[in-house]
């Protein structure tokens, strides 16, 4: 119901019963936000936040990259992000301020020599180039595609994990709800959806691949003063009404004064929500690395 | 909801207290308990959002009911009125930008009213980012309306208007403090406050303490956070407050890998502060260390506890200076900042009477200081769920488990990034002495994207699942012990997190995320009772209440509404 316009990313009600979400905050005050990659899909045809800046000319680009190779990657890193003795270039506030090498020429012209930095007897239009080629360089990877192996596990131990400690034959089974899983889904969703039980949401990237099985809603059951009981899929529920969809559909809301009507919500995550204390970074992976493996 | 025919007979400025002149803020009310008005951010200067009106009550807040609802528009068409309704009101329109961007919320529809709304001489200030109103709070009438052209930033929220004397101060998501005459909206002056190249965005209320005007700003890439103080009458800059070192010899520089990661460290101030008359100390949270999801080349060490991020400082008004900090998160990896509101309290503390400062974290942690000089009293835990933390050291501060970072293979911690709370403000309440506040206990998987911690800039580098809750709840901390008395558990996936507010009637009034203010009787350290409720929507601010003409009002937005209470 937090599913505002503006934020869909960061307000969706997440564990059927379980949660809420807080009002979008922002970043370094919020949840997570989306990444520019999803972000531009989630937010409609909205512009960036911030103004980007227009592509200088490829060969301008190329140009000034091979002089920062020659000239300068040896303190600031041949990516510019910092080298041994040179600071991080890509997020310098003089940098980011510079629009065209009018900040940066009488640095490299001058050098700081408090600093440690020399001069560089570069002309303006080749420090423009190296303005141009920095200003083309990502300033974060927020929201890039992670290309990292999250499988760390032990799946000996996961298998040992599922039928044993875990628990986890209790509901499932790997020939029957959870065959074929591993070839179903990438990793980190398996890993995901281990400790969700299937009701988590991604803030971030999402995975590529087959969608989520949706989880099994909460039923609540409704025991009325005459004694009759309703009971359906949850909609809803607070201290004063709960609205239920009985199982041809048909939508209910009762009042409630106290304990009246008596209300009785069961939730199909529960085993999960009890496990989130409990869990171990460790048996996670190892039961990710087994799920993996059952293609 | 009134949209009647009387209203056409309103005259906008015939106003509860009379004259045109007598609208502005008289500033001596600002040092005092909240009453009759709503004179800033959080009512009054301690943040403790308790009220001690008590014309509404438990016995009769069930009849609390609708007095108006006044639906906003944002952008330059968002007056109010036309051929069938009230009065046309004027929109002035300001800002820099010759192409405003175009942001839904800002420049057209339905804005995110979030912020606190002040309510002066019968007059209510509401602000959403980019825009502001002016209302009758008789009737919800709209008499001004103020839209910036912006020339973007991140317009995630404001939190709200200053006032001084007949003065509004509005802060925009691309970097302006702008002064607006009250009466009539129009523009006195506007300045920029941060630089909006190194993507600064300005979302919180200024707040006004003599004749200062404190604005905090906030950032999401590697830019150091300040706090500044401007003239009310001139806008010109007082003195400027780096959260961070900036040079070399500044205190606190020993704490960071290098001047460079300091320079590039973060700890915005992002939230309005507590300002305490007696000793003219502003104290305010700071944000969060950035990179913020890597310690490796800002705080590679034990030592390097990157001062004064995650950090509650308290700043002289008059100077500038820095009297005291207390870091409550030593080397943050979450983004969990310290911003939340620090909540002045005068009371007895293991048997010694003490002013002191508490602040319930983001990260799940609640803390007590002494505010006089900022000593240590108290560190408990109030989120059950929250398991980042392998310990708390001897200042109190909570130690980092290393193993509860962004990880390649991921870890399950709580909070979510989100926080066990966020910006939505507690309550304490002097009755019981209870710290109320709205807790999350969310877990979610972090997972580290990229193993170059150079490539981890601002937010980058991180990518969380949320994997699960134990529910939202509102936590009653007992600041003695720092124990819980109660937990109220919202049903369902409830738990409105946007703030709270208690009165000396016996009222905790909060949000219950299936779209209702309710109205809770609180019983000491029993759990509160629900005893009234509305059905509103998506509730975006915490509550607050005044009087007006006599009555008091509960007031409180919703889906870009503003809705005032009152007893029949």
């Amino acid at each position: 119901m937090h599913a505002r316009r503006r934020f869909p990313f960061v307000a969706t009600a997440i564990i059927a019963f379980a949660t809420s979400m807080c009002a979008p905050q922002s970043p370094a005050q919020v949840p997570p936000r989306t990444p520019q990659a999803t972000q531009a899909t989630a937010r409609g045809n909205r512009p960036p936040d911030y103004p980007v800046r227009p592509p200088a000319p490829p060969e301008q680009v190329a140009h000034g990259e091979q002089l920062f190779r020659g000239n300068c990657s040896f303190c600031h890193g041949s990516d510019a992000r910092g080298g041994e003795t040179g600071p991080n270039l890509v997020r310098a506030q003089v940098v980011l301020t510079d629009q065209h090498g009018e900040l940066i020429t009488p640095i490299v012209q001058n050098g700081i020599p408090a600093r440690g930095m020399p001069k560089f007897a570069l002309s303006v239009a080749d420090i423009a180039a190296i303005a141009a080629w920095l200003h083309s360089q990502p300033l974060s990877d927020r929201g890039a595609p992670s290309n990292l192996d999250i499988l760390v596990g032990n799946a000996k131990q996961g298998e040992a994990y599922f039928n044993g400690a875990g628990r986890c034959t209790q509901c499932h089974s790997v020939t029957g709800d959870l065959a074929g899983i591993g070839g179903k889904y990438e990793p980190k969703t398996i890993q995901n959806l281990i400790v969700s039980g299937g009701a988590g949401i991604r803030l971030g990237r999402q995975p590529a691949g087959a969608a989520r099985p949706k989880a099994p809603p909460p039923t609540v059951a409704v025991t009325l003063p005459s004694g009759q009981i309703v009971k359906g899929d949850l909609d809803h529920i607070s201290a004063f009404v709960v609205a239920l969809r009985e199982a041809d559909g048909t939508y209910r809301s009762f009042a409630r004064h106290d304990s009246v009507p008596k209300v009785v919500v069961t939730n199909p995550l529960q085993w999960h929500i009890d496990m989130l204390p409990k869990w171990r970074d460790a048996d996670i992976h190892d039961l990710t690395a087994y799920l993996s493996m059952l293609k | 909801m009134t949209r009647t025919g009387k209203l056409l007979l309103l005259i906008p400025f015939c106003l509860p207290n009379g004259s045109l002149g007598g609208q502005g803020l008289d500033p001596a009310l600002l040092t005092k308990p909240a009453t009759d008005s709503w004179p800033t951010y959080a009512g009054d200067y301690s943040q403790r959002r308790y009220s001690s009106l008590a014309q509404i009550d438990a016995a009769n807040v069930r009849h609390l009911s609708l007095a108006w609802v006044r639906r906003l528009t944002a952008g330059p068409s968002g007056g109010e009125g036309g051929v069938f309704g009230p009065p046309a009101s004027p929109t002035i329109t300001g800002g820099v930008a010759e192409n405003p961007v175009t942001i839904p919320g800002s420049t057209s529809g339905s804005p995110r009213l979030s912020g606190s709304i002040l309510q002066v001489n019968g007059i209510l200030y509401v602000s959403s980012p980019d825009n502001a109103w002016a209302i009758d709070a008789l009737d919800g009438h709209v008499l001004w309306h103020y839209w910036w052209k912006s020339r973007g930033g991140t317009h995630i929220g404001n939190r709200g208007m200053a006032m001084y004397g007949n003065w509004l101060y509005m802060e925009t998501p691309d970097d302006y403090l702008v002064s607006l005459d009250a009466k009539t909206g129009t523009e006195r002056w506007h300045k920029e406050i941060a630089d909006f190249n190194q993507q600064y965005f300005s979302t919180t209320a200024p707040v006004v303490v003599g004749d200062h005007v404190l604005v905090g700003t906030g950032d999401d890439l590697d830019s150091p956070g300040f706090l500044q103080s401007f003239d009310p009458t001139t806008g010109d800059l007082q003195w400027k407050f780096y959260a961070v070192p900036m040079n070399k010899g500044d205190p606190g520089l020993e704490t960071w890998a290098s001047l460079d990661a300091a320079r590039h460290g973060g700890a915005q101030v992002w939230m309005p502060g507590s300002y305490d008359p007696e000793t003219h100390l502003y104290i305010f949270g700071t944000g969060n260390p950035t990179p913020a999801y890597t310690a490796m080349l800002r705080g590679p060490l034990d030592a390097h506890t990157n001062l004064y991020t995650c950090s509650v400082i308290a700043v002289n008004v008059d100077t500038g200076k820095m009297a005291w900090y207390y870091q409550t998160s030593p080397n943050d990896t979450h983004d969990w900042d310290a911003t939340q509101p620090p909540v002045l309290v005068d009371g007895v503390f293991q048997g010694k009477p003490r002013k002191m400062v508490m602040q319930a974290s983001r990260n799940g942690y609640f803390f007590v200081l002494d505010r006089i000089n900022g000593e240590h009293l108290l560190t408990t835990k109030y989120s059950d769920a929250a398991n980042w933390a392998q310990g708390v050291n001897a200042k109190g501060q909570l130690v980092r488990n290393p193993e509860k970072d962004n990880t390649v293979a991921g870890s399950l911690v709580s909070p979510d990034n989100g926080g066990a709370t966020n910006w939505f403000p507690p309550s304490y309440d002097p009755q019981s002495g209870l710290f109320y506040v709205v807790l999350r206990e969310l877990y979610a998987m972090y997972y580290l994207t990229n193993k170059d911690p150079r490539m981890l800039v601002g937010l980058g580098g991180s990518e969380q699942d949320v994997v699960g809750s134990l529910g939202t709840s509102i936590a009653a901390i007992d600041y003695q012990t720092g124990k819980l008395a109660w937990k109220y558990r919202f049903e369902g996936s409830g738990g409105g997190a946007t703030g709270l507010l208690t009165t000396v009637g016996g009222l905790l009034f909060a949000n219950d995320g299936v779209g209702s203010l309710v109205a809770f009787g609180l019983q000491g350290r029993k759990p509160p009772v629900p005893l009234w409720h509305a059905h509103i929507g998506s509730i975006e601010n915490a509550a607050e209440t005044y009087t007006v003409d006599g009555r008091q009002y509960v007031l409180v937005t919703a889906e870009g509404s503003v809705y005032a209470f009152y007893l029949q």
